[in-house]
Order: structure tokens, then sequence, then C-alpha cells
């Protein structure tokens, strides 16, 4: 193990580094206790410049509640949820097809169509965005959630081939061909063979789409415009200018939309790290 | 009594499908995500690169105007050649995220009592979104309200406002950026780390290697994997920087936050009018930019896809 372990060296230092981790973790977390502190606290602190010192008052009901009750605020949240859920599904459900045909099956061009898809995920959105833009007009979906889902489903394969068709690389092929000489037919070997083999990719892929389309911010602005169909990544700038400079309301507004994805990690804290690690351990 | 011949039963012809099913499989498989893949990224691509030879403001006709964009752009558009050295200053500055996500790596790479919380809270702020991460910098930066002009004040230094300073506020943004790229950076290393053969460290360390000469001959070769993707990640994240710059200063204070991807969507969806030509432009000149990278990491990959074989 690398560095020496801690039970190994000297006294202490074991009693400096149980002290630096605590120090070290608000150092790091600094920007955020702030915007925490500022949720909490009343306009009037901010009015008699009690920035930073303690809260004359607990305001956090207060703040939360216009929040989810004074603004737009939950009508983005379930836009993001509308959005997200069926990207999700979708991209997740492409990719399982893609990944097994590029990763059980040789033909020519296999490579070629592997690496347009990962050509494709790296490419700046901006070379994208005025034909996509154009074509969402044109099919009469600019500005609703659709258009946004049908985009992202189509962006997220890129990446989701990637991992999949690299996660079922690494199943034992032996199953494969023991079912084909069977005389199984692929499409139930997909079903019955694979699919269940894949249960850790999926869940893992389904919260890293989760967090990514519901930060997405960029096409949120490019496709959408108002409350009806934008997200809550783009509804915050607006939500920040019906509370200008109220500072207390705009930092409880941003931890609200925070929550979702940080929720969906702790929870599934397992699967979004070996999502996100996948090849960095040969 | 007719004996029966033992010729084989006439076998029940297969269908032209059950004949060449694992010859057509991996491509019905493929078919719809390639079709949905090619309409809403591929085809996109070329289609730019066709718009930024016009004039275009979104809605009427195209007028084609052949390389007058590239000519305005390349001929001494201030606005661009900001944007272009921003992205490289991004481009530089970014990549600090990997020996930054090393060091924590290093430094939580412990078997103590909850240091599992502590690689959790360490990891967090990447799975908030950027907008949040872009507003919480601002207000962290903010001259009267903010914690960190309140801190330099503890100790006795003056107030900077750094978003409000065309010389600073485009490392005040990086400085977000490179917030949550560093909680991924690290995370990669903690699963590298882990992965490190135990008794090749054993072994330098009866050779009497130890400390930075270890961490350099031992550990960083075996830790390839991780960093190649950090490199990956942390080059495609700085060249997509768009939503700090929108959120912490809308390309000010006097333009000087602008990148090319911010520039790009300025001028094609400004409010004097969609000049969609310009923008696709811009988007080409910032695609061949990145271009570089994805033949190099492509080049990477597909030297490993063969090793593999």
């Amino acid at each position: 193990m690398f560095p020496t372990p801690i039970e190994k060296t000297s006294r202490t230092w074991q009693l400096t580094y149980q002290a630096i981790l605590p120090f070290a973790m608000i150092v790091w977390l600094l920007p955020l206790i702030a915007v925490a502190m500022f949720s909490i606290k009343s306009s009037a602190d901010f009015a008699s410049g009690n920035y930073w010192g303690m809260p004359s008052t607990f305001e956090g009901f207060v703040n939360y509640g216009k929040v989810f009750f004074e603004s737009d605020m939950p009508r983005y949240m379930l836009n993001s949820v509308l959005i997200t859920v069926p990207t999700m599904i979708g991209a997740v459900a492409l990719s399982c097809m893609t990944g097994f045909a590029l990763g059980i099956y040789k033909f020519k061009g296999n490579l070629l169509i592997f690496f347009m898809f990962i050509a494709g995920n790296f490419v700046p959105f901006q070379i994208l965005m005025v034909p996509v833009r154009d074509l969402t007009v044109n099919m009469g979906l600019y500005d609703t959630k659709l258009g946004l889902v049908l985009f992202h489903i189509a962006f997220q394969t890129g990446f989701c081939t990637l991992f999949m068709r690299n996660f079922i690389r690494a199943l034992p092929f032996e199953l494969i061909e023991a079912a084909r000489v069977e005389g199984i037919a692929e499409w139930r070997i997909f079903w019955f063979i694979v699919l269940p083999l894949m249960k850790p990719a999926l869940a893992a892929l389904a919260v890293l789409i989760f967090t990514f389309i519901w930060n997405d911010y960029f096409w949120a602005v490019v496709l959408t415009q108002g409350p009806d169909a934008q997200p809550v990544t783009a509804g915050i700038t607006s939500f920040n200018s019906q509370f200008v400079a109220q500072y207390h309301l705009m930092s409880a507004g941003s931890i609200v939309a925070a929550i979702p994805p940080v929720a969906m990690f702790f929870l599934m804290q397992k699967h979004f790290i070996a999502g996100l690690t996948l090849g960095a351990v040969k | 009594m007719t004996v029966m011949a033992d010729t084989p039963k006439p076998v029940k012809p297969r269908g032209w499908y059950k004949r060449n099913e694992i010859a057509i499989t991996p491509f019905l498989f493929l078919l719809p995500a390639v079709i949905f893949f090619s309409v809403y990224v591929i085809i996109p691509i070329f289609q730019s690169f066709w718009i930024s030879f016009h004039e275009w403001d979104g809605l009427g006709e195209k007028t084609w105007v052949g390389t007058a964009n590239y000519e305005r752009l390349l001929g001494g558009d201030r606005k661009f050649e900001v944007s272009f050295w921003n992205n490289l200053r991004w481009l530089f500055l970014y990549l600090l995220a990997i020996p930054l996500g090393l060091s924590i790596a290093l430094l939580l790479n412990q078997k103590v009592r909850g240091i599992r919380l502590y690689k959790s809270m360490f990891f967090f702020p990447f799975v908030l979104s950027q907008v949040v991460v872009g507003l919480v910098f601002s207000w962290f930066y903010l001259p009267r309200e903010g914690l960190l002009n309140a801190i330099l004040q503890f100790f006795g230094m003056g107030t900077v406002n750094i978003l409000g300073d065309p010389s600073l506020a485009t490392y005040g943004i990086i400085a977000a950026g490179l917030w949550p790229q560093t909680a991924y950076c690290m995370i990669l290393y903690l699963t590298g780390l882990n992965a490190v053969d135990p008794e090749q460290v054993e072994a330098a360390r009866l050779d009497g290697a130890k400390g930075l000469r270890m961490l350099w001959h031992v550990i960083l070769p075996q830790l390839k994997p991780a960093t190649f993707i950090a490199f990956v990640v942390t080059i495609i994240g700085a060249l997509r920087s768009f939503d700090f710059i929108a959120v912490m200063t809308n390309g000010g204070p006097f333009g000087s936050t602008r990148v090319l991807s911010f520039y790009m969507f300025e001028e094609s969806l400004s409010e004097f009018g969609f000049r969609m030509g310009y923008g696709a432009a811009i988007a080409v000149v910032l695609f061949f930019l990145m271009l570089i990278f994805i033949a190099y990491f492509l080049w990477s990959m597909y030297r490993d896809e063969k090793g593999a074989r």
C-alpha cells in the first residue's frame, strides 16, 4: 500500500494526520459551507452587514418555504425529473443493444462504428448547436421536454456505448458460445443471458446519466425557454433574477436544485464510483 | 412390406434470417442507436461546416459567403483572440486538477476510522451541477458579502473583487472549475491506488525506495490508466467550459472571460440578431482544436484494442 499505512508510522504523525483530515475537509468544502450558512440567515442579517457572524435568527424554514411555495422552483424541478428519467431509460436501453452488438460480434466495421460513438461523444457541443436547434425547431419540438430528451438520448448513447461495450467485452465469452451450441436464438442470448449479467453496469450507467442530464445547462438554454419546459439548471437563473441580491433565498434555491443528484450519489455511491472509474484500473 | 430407405428426412429449410442470424443480429441491434446518433450528432457536425460558409439569421435563406466568416474571424477579431487565449489558459491550468487530485488521493488512501465519509465528502462537489458550483463560487468571491474577502481581511489583507477585475476574472472561474474536476481526478487515483501491486511496493521498500522517488518510479507507472482517463476528461472539460462562464460573469468584465464555446453561443443567439454562420465558423475552429486531442485519444485506444487481441 502506498503511502505507508498510518498504523505503521510514528504516534505523532498518526495524531497529526487525524487532525489534518477534518481541517482539510472543512477548507475543501468552505464555499459550500458558506452557501449553507447564507441559506438559513434572515434578510435582516444581510441588511445589517452580519454576513459571517452567527445568524441572529434561524430562518431556514422561511427561506426554503419561499423557494417551494413562492417561486417556479417546484415546476423546474418537475421538468428536470421529466427530462432526466426518460433520457436515462432511453440511453441505457439503446446502449445495451449497441454494447451487445459491438462487444459480442466480430464483423467488418465493428471498431469503426465503436470509434464513431466515442469520437461523437468528445465533440464540442457548439458544433452541434446550430443544426440541432434548427432540427428541433423544424420538428416543432423547440421549448418542449421531448425535444431535449430526444437529443440527450442520442448524445448520451455515445458515452453509454463505450461503457457497455467494454463491460460486455469482459464477460466470459464461453457462455455465449455454449448457448449458440444449444441453438438458442441470438436475441434470446441477449435477453436471457447477457442482460441479467449486465445489472451492475445498468445501475452504474443509470446513476451517471441521471447526474449528467440533471446537471446539463447548455442544451437547456439552447432548446428551451420558459418554465413550461426548462429544467432546474436553467430555471435557477430566472429564479435568481426574481430574488436579485437576496443571497439567503438564492442560496436556498441552489441548494434545493443540487439535492437530487447529491442524494442519488450518496444512495448509490458504489455504483456511481464504479461507473466513473471504469477503465482506471487495467 | 416396403423397406424405408434410410435417406435423411427432408430437413425443413431454414429461413434466410435463421441462416444468417449471427451476421445480421448485430446490425439490427445497432440500427436504432446509429440512426439516432447520426441524426443528432454526426450529421450536424457536417451541417455546421456547411453553415459556416454562409450568412444566416436562423430563419430566412442562407446566403453563401465563401470563406468570409473565417477571414473575419482570423483577420483580427479582438473577441476571437481573447477567447482563443482564454481557451489555452483553461487547457493548461485545468490540467492542475491531475496533480491536485493525486495529492488528495494520496492523503486519503489510508484505512482509518471514518475515511470512507471523508472520501465521499471530498468527492461530492463533482456531483453538483456546474451552474450551482459557479453560483457558489461567485458568492464566495463577492467583494462585500463573500467569505473569501472575509478571510483575507481576517489576515489583514485588502479585498479583491476577483470577478470584477478583467485581469483576474478568468483565473477565478478556472479555480471554480478546478474544484469539481480535482474531485474527479481524486476518485480516479483512489481507485488506481487501490489496485497498486503491494508486492512491488514492498520490494521497492526493501530496496530503500520511499517518498517521491517511490511515487515516481513505482507507483505512477502503475497508475497510468487512471492518468490517461484523468487527462482525457480534463482536456474535454477544459474545452467545454461554458456553464461556469455563463453563470459567473456572462463573458465580462469587458469581455475578458470569453472562451470560444461562449463566444460562439453569444454570436449565434445574441440579442442583436442571430448570426448562425459566424457562430458556426467559431464552432468549427473549436472543433479542430478538440480534434487534435480526440485523434490522440482514439489512437491510444486503438493501440490498446490491437494489443488486446
